[in-house]
């Protein structure tokens, strides 16, 4: 019988099944410091061991200072959330790539970065975003911590067998057009919760020609449409990626997995329960002016009208444009920022890094920005990016150069938003609060918050001179 | 066996009436708070931009924080309310479980909306709380009730009813459903199974070796 992608993964990872609620095997346990002290806590309670050590591998990313790394964690309490990392895998022998070690990133840049992401793998992690190993061929999705708890002690989940939903782009975008605008193109069709109960299979010509960073992007912003997996089949530039990583199979065993591998795509009658058919062609550089993902619009679009929205999304509507401090129908372009992020498990890794300085290269950014930071996503992507001379674009262009982690995307170590604060950023999620509290986020690519920094307002990167 | 959860039991409760739609975890507990490494005790920081006034860090004395007297968590009528009512995509964005903790320690054990987002919604049962999925005009009817008067529901998950003025039945996943009123330890129920993970792994491993290599 025909099968998509995800029936394909899913089957290979059954244990048991009863009726429709099936146990599955994982593969590969991420954790980081928020979402695992908790899990660690109950296997010890109920005495239990890990089940599979060598399955997980550790960073924390979230809790992590940017600047002067060598000083340690000055804020108590995230040094105890780091250090508990520390000293659980320690005490279980988990591998752990710790603060001082260069391959330490965010753990959905490090895991892909170290070829520890591989395809047909089922992978999960204490964080939404895990979605962005799907690129690989793989069954990703975030979990809760009782869930890392359950993994850590069985190796398995209990799961129902998700919806498919395939999300077919066909034609090619415009060369300035990126993975970002892609995502948030998409979940402004279909809407944050257009994915719920969906593992999504993103395909399609202008899908075919994504890098596997650009790929990583888009998955990572399914579970922005509320999907908790989007993926990828797997093609010649997966290999390609993959080939020569440091965990990636080496020799025979590459060529076996590579066969492997190579079947890890839709077959070409599968069925899935929903298909949305996207016109690549349509999708120009895109600004969210709200609070959810799916409040976003073109460059050249404007705020929607209240007139125009259906009465139950009044009272949404009208508290967004309040917390975010803008008029309806304001033309997108006309929105001035005063601080830029470039960074997040979204849009950290060389390529991004490389389309923001194509753009910065030779240009300085405006007096009216506060604050422009680029935050690489591992240490691995810092060093490559300074080996291209990446970082002194950025800095001579006003950017601060920044240590690896989540940063500012989420705001849990000291790089936030101050209330009143408006952001280009590059990261994922526009809630209130989300940059700090009383920050306004937009979300946009590397691209496109490069150009707002310049400008001091969003403009449209396509009529923009580009270097090189 | 162990059990991880409190059985669930019939509830009896004032509504807490919170109209809103996509009301994400980020919302529901904020960044700060999540450096804690345990479970309990985010209660007093549930909605903690939207309850008080200033900003909130964790190990402030919350008692002396000026409170936001327009949102409905702070009305004094809604003090022991264990039943929250929403609107749609309730719990979207970040994974957190201190989302669903912060509600248990609050004491919400139901929420009912038009539509979870699907972590959420699964971490709420991990936890022994009750999210009930009812239509939209029928949770338009439970918000116009709240309008007149502080509401009153019962919730029987055991014949998956809602009662206010009219009774509302919602769907459940039957195991969901046991694990709830059974408090059952699914970790436990898991490795019931040792023997049988440990064969798929052997064969698992078999046809895909390179998994085995680290």
């Amino acid at each position: 019988m025909a099968k998509n992608l995800y029936e394909k993964i899913f089957d290979k990872h059954v244990v048991l099944a009863q009726d429709d609620t099936y146990l599955i095997y994982i593969d590969r346990h991420l954790i980081h410091e928020v979402t695992s002290p908790q899990a660690f806590e109950g296997l010890k309670i109920h005495e239990r061991p890990l089940w599979r050590k060598e399955s997980v591998v550790a960073v924390p990313d979230h809790n992590v200072p940017t600047t002067d790394r060598d000083k340690g964690i000055q804020d108590p309490i995230s040094k105890i959330q780091v250090e508990t990392l520390d000293q659980n895998c320690k005490d279980h022998n988990l591998l752990q790539f710790d603060m001082s070690d260069v391959r330490q990133g965010i753990v959905h840049v490090i895991g892909p970065e170290q070829g520890l992401t591989l395809p047909g793998m089922t992978i999960v992690c204490g964080d939404s975003h895990t979605s962005t190993h799907g690129a690989f061929g793989a069954l990703a999705m975030g979990i809760g911590t009782s869930e890392v708890e359950h993994v850590m002690a069985t190796q398995c989940l209990i799961q129902k067998k998700l919806k498919t939903m395939k999300i077919d782009v066909q034609g090619k975008t415009h060369p300035l057009v990126s993975a970002k605008d892609i995502a948030l193109f998409v979940i402004g069709q279909i809407g944050t919760a257009g994915g719920t109960g969906y593992a999504i299979e993103f395909c399609g010509d202008a899908i075919q020609q994504l890098s596997m960073e650009g790929r990583m992007t888009l998955c990572n912003m399914a579970i922005e449409a509320g999907a908790r997996s989007g993926m990828v089949a797997v093609d010649d530039t997966t290999i390609n990626y993959l080939k020569n990583k440091p965990f990636a199979p080496k020799n025979g065993m590459w060529d076996l997995a590579e066969k492997d591998w190579r079947t890890l795509h839709s077959d070409s009658d599968a069925v899935f329960d929903k298909v949305v058919e996207i016109d690549a062609t349509m999708i120009e550089p895109q600004v969210s002016w709200g609070t959810s993902p799916e409040m976003v619009k073109g460059i050249t679009e404007s705020i929607p009208k209240k007139s125009n929205l259906t009465s139950d999304k009044h009272l949404d509507f009208q508290r967004a444009l309040e917390y975010m401090g803008l008029n309806e129908n304001t033309p997108i372009n006309e929105i001035s920022v005063d601080k830029v992020f470039i960074g997040s498990c979204t849009n950290s890794r060389i390529e991004d890094l490389r389309e923001a300085a194509r753009y910065l290269k030779g240009k300085k950014i405006n007096p009216s920005i506060k604050l422009a930071m680029a935050v690489p996503g591992s240490g691995i992507v810092k060093k490559q990016a300074e080996s291209e001379g990446l970082d002194k674009i950025f800095m001579e262009s006003g950017f601060q150069w920044r240590d690896p982690g989540c940063s500012m995307c989420l705001a849990m170590n000291a790089d936030r938003l101050e209330s009143g604060d408006r952001c280009a950023s590059t990261s994922n999620r526009n809630f209130e609060g989300r940059q700090g509290q009383g920050g306004r986020t937009h979300l946009v690519s590397p691209a496109m918050a490069a150009a707002a920094a310049v400008h001091g307002h969003f403009v449209d990167i396509r009529n923009e001179k580009i270097s090189g | 066996m162990r059990k991880s959860v409190d059985k669930f039991k019939h509830i009896i409760s004032k509504v807490i009436p919170l109209d809103r739609s996509n009301i994400d975890t980020d919302a529901i507990i904020p960044k700060q708070f999540l450096k804690s490494i345990k479970r309990t005790g985010f209660g007093p920081n549930l909605f903690d931009e939207w309850r008080y006034l200033d900003h909130g860090e964790p190990g402030m004395d919350n008692s002396k924080r000026s409170i936001n007297p327009d949102f409905v968590l702070n009305k004094p009528q809604f003090k022991d309310s264990k039943i929250l009512l929403v609107r749609e995509n309730f719990g979207c964005g970040s994974s957190r479980e201190h989302a669903p903790w912060a509600l248990l320690d609050f004491g919400i054990k139901v929420i009912i909306a038009e539509s979870f987002a699907d972590i959420f919604y699964n971490n709420c049962f991990k936890n022994g709380i009750l999210p009930i999925t009812l239509q939209k005009d029928e949770i338009e009817e439970l918000f116009s009730e709240t309008e007149t008067k502080t509401l009153e529901i019962e919730v029987n998950l055991e014949k998956q009813f809602v009662k206010s003025s009219k009774s509302y039945s919602f769907e459940i996943d039957e195991f969901k459903k046991s694990s709830l009123l059974n408090g059952l330890d699914e970790i436990g129920l898991t490795l019931e199974n040792k023997s049988v993970i440990v064969n798929f792994e052997k064969s698992y491993f078999s046809n895909y070796p390179w998994l085995k290599q680290e």
